[in-house]
């Protein structure tokens, strides 16, 4: 408790001095969230391990290095480039803060509102405040309370009714300068009926910084949200990354991660259904020398009707550990629900691990439900069917494993970015020639 | 092409195979047939060096060399293919890229360039149509959600594209229909051909009508009890394999 009452006191320094600059310091509702946020944290520190969903992840690097927002940096992010999809409309975040020289805000079709918050919350401050804040709060862990009081940009998206993007939105969160914290908070609101396809990309391009991004999304009826999640921190990097969700009847939400990069990655994704409300979370996620990559998932069936779908798959080799907690609560009143979950993982050496965690829990009686999990290497007679066809064990191996993760590419419909997975894919397998 | 003297083989302590002589020539089909549990696919299985087999006797010489002394990838690219009774599934691994990838590991091991995207392309099309197969087959993963029978053509399929010398048919025509016994059947023997052999195994007589072996042999308690021209397995669909047994003690 010392160590994160000590951190929780460096950061409460720090933040004496960086408050000032942070958005919509002059308004008051924000300052006394900001407020809330940063005096849960002082009280917390960063979430650890003797609380259950983090049982499983030591944030101890956030305490070894001092994370600040770097506000006044130069924006230049030239390496960001090659992962923007041609077909998508890309908005960036620099080190946490918007980058109006790399994004495209023109021609947004009718219905569609996008601004950076910075700006909402000059042209629209009644949005934000009926909005932030009520997908997620800072009772679920210190982790919101720190982006709560942190956030030093984000993104405000509005469909309204029956409107839809025109093409994906691509998120780029990318960070430059060392030792940066880069902590944006992005709410989506979707109309009834309205649609939108967002991929959320992270990049970095120096070694040690700490992204800390929160999502807040709220699908009115038959609003239906895809979006992807493509996590290719840079080598040394930590990450908390959570979406969370209000989802209103007949809504649907369709989740594509792919963990790839960083030291530390933590994954929240937690969502409300209503009646016959559908999501589909899908991810995989590949470590190698000392990742730990962590996914915490929660649905919440509230209302009947509701369908939940979970696959999360996990290449874990050298000293990686992968965490996959996946829960799903059906209530009482949440009849004629209808979930699978599964988690299934490859370790590829010794030293990996993998600690997986499904979790059930129905309060209803007439559901169908269900849940799976393996561990284990790869199967002998698929390595052997492929030696038999001429393929040494080593090139075998490696084109099962490739397999087993390029499984979740193939789910995409999106073919540019399909494209761009199996290129981040290959860059793991240099030996696949496809 | 194929001696295999004396051999004698088992798993952990069980003896499977005991004292097995069969000699194939090039261009030469033989039918191994035999009652359940008397070896054929243990047999299959070792030539094809799957591992879990300890070969406790005897030789297996293949165009001269010893093949028990090749891991199975090169026996493969020397021109042993196994079609598997059981052909396993393998999601996210397209058949295309299979095809491509076996096909390449047995050129670079002659020491032949890879085929150019175009030259594959064409070879592999023609050969689908020659097992009346769809295009589409070839960027599915391989056999996955295949029924029995397109598992069996597939098998084929790679048969027909990486032309090996040696073709080992295990219980091809095993949960095959009356039509696709027909097409797998002339799938093989439109591979037929001076310089490459066959060894069929078999359960029943049914694949032998489509292709005519040379010899057939009676497979029983790990021996080899009889063996004769296609006639034998005529005999045998009419006589059942108990007559023959007393013959393997």
């Amino acid at each position: 408790m010392m160590a994160a009452v000590q951190t929780a006191d460096t950061y409460a320094a720090d933040y004496e001095s960086i408050a000032g600059q942070l958005p919509g310091f002059d308004q008051l509702w924000l300052q006394a969230f900001r407020h809330n946020g940063l005096q849960v944290f002082n009280q917390h520190g960063f979430p650890n391990t003797r609380e259950e969903e983090w049982r499983y992840t030591n944030l101890a690097i956030l305490n070894k290095f001092r994370f600040v927002p770097k506000l006044t940096a130069k924006p230049s992010a030239g390496f960001a480039d090659a992962y923007c999809l041609p077909h998508a409309r890309s908005l960036m975040f620099i080190n946490g803060v918007f980058s109006q020289a790399h994004s495209d805000l023109s021609g947004l079709p009718t219905g569609v509102k996008l601004l950076p918050l910075h700006q909402a919350l000059q042209q629209n401050p009644g949005l934000l405040q009926s909005y932030l804040g009520k997908a997620v709060d800072d009772g679920l862990h210190s982790l919101i309370a720190f982006n709560n009081a942190w956030f030093t940009d984000g993104l405000v998206v509005e469909i309204a009714e029956n409107c839809q993007l025109d093409k994906p939105l691509q998120i780029l969160h990318v960070v430059t300068e060392t030792e940066a914290l880069a902590a944006t908070r992005n709410i989506l609101v979707l109309g009834k009926n309205a649609k939108a396809e967002i991929i959320e990309t992270f990049l970095g391009s120096t070694p040690n910084y700490f992204t800390a991004v929160v999502n807040e999304c709220f699908l009115d009826n038959h609003a239906e949200l895809t979006w992807h999640k493509i996590q290719l921190e840079a080598e040394n990097a930590a990450h908390f990354g959570g979406t969370y969700l209000k989802q209103a009847d007949n809504s649907r939400f369709t989740h594509h991660q792919f963990s790839l990069g960083g030291l530390l990655a933590r994954n929240d994704i937690h969502t409300d259904l209503q009646t016959a409300a559908e999501c589909f979370l899908y991810g995989v996620y590949l470590g190698e020398n000392r990742q730990h990559l962590d996914h915490h998932t929660r649905i919440n069936h509230l209302k009947p009707q509701g369908k939940s779908r979970e696959y999360y798959k996990g290449v874990l080799g050298g000293r990686a550990r992968g965490v996959f907690q996946g829960r799903v609560i059906v209530s009482e009143q949440a009849q004629q629900t209808d979930s699978e979950m599964q988690n299934r993982n490859l370790l590829l050496s010794v030293d990996a691990e993998v600690d997986t965690k499904p979790q059930l829990e129905i309060y209803a009686d007439d559901v169908k439900c269900s849940h799976g999990v393996t561990v284990g290497q790869l199967e002998e007679k698929s390595v052997f069917y492929l030696q038999s066809r001429g393929l040494d064990e080593v090139s075998a191996k490696n084109v099962l494993t490739f397999a087993f993760a390029n499984e979740m590419v193939e789910k995409l419909e999106n073919p540019q970015l399909k494209a761009l997975l199996l290129q981040q894919l290959l860059i793991r397998f240099p030996t696949i020639k496809l | 092409m194929l001696s295999i003297k004396d051999l004698h083989v088992s798993i952990g302590d069980k003896a499977i195979i005991k004292g097995l002589n069969l000699e194939i020539q090039a261009g030469q089909v033989h039918a191994i047939m035999g009652p359940n549990g008397a070896g054929k696919s243990t047999l299959s299985h070792v030539l094809s060096g799957k591992p879990g087999y300890n070969v406790t006797g005897g030789s297996v010489t293949y165009m001269g060399r010893d093949l028990l002394a090749m891991p199975a990838e090169i026996r493969a690219r020397e021109g042993v293919f196994l079609a598997f009774q059981y052909p396993v599934e393998i999601p996210g691994v397209s058949n295309i890229y299979l095809l491509k990838a076996a096909l390449n590991a047995g050129r670079n091991h002659h020491g032949l360039p890879e085929l150019d995207a175009m030259d594959f392309l064409t070879l592999v099309k023609d050969k689908v149509k020659l097992l009346q197969m769809d295009e589409k087959f070839l960027y599915r993963a391989v056999n996955e959600g295949f029924s029995g029978g397109e598992k069996k053509r597939n098998e084929i399929l790679q048969a027909a594209i990486l032309e090996p010398k040696l073709c080992i048919l295990d219980e091809t025509d095993s949960g095959l229909d009356i039509d696709a016994l027909r097409i797998v059947s002339d799938g093989v023997n439109s591979l037929r051909s001076a310089q490459r052999s066959f060894l069929m195994i078999t359960h029943y007589q049914r694949l032998l009508d489509y292709v005519v072996p040379d010899e057939v042999h009676v497979l029983a308690d790990g021996r080899i009890v009889k063996s004769g021209g296609p006639e034998l397995a005529l005999e045998l669909e009419d006589k059942g394999y108990n007559w023959l047994e007393g013959q393997a003690a």
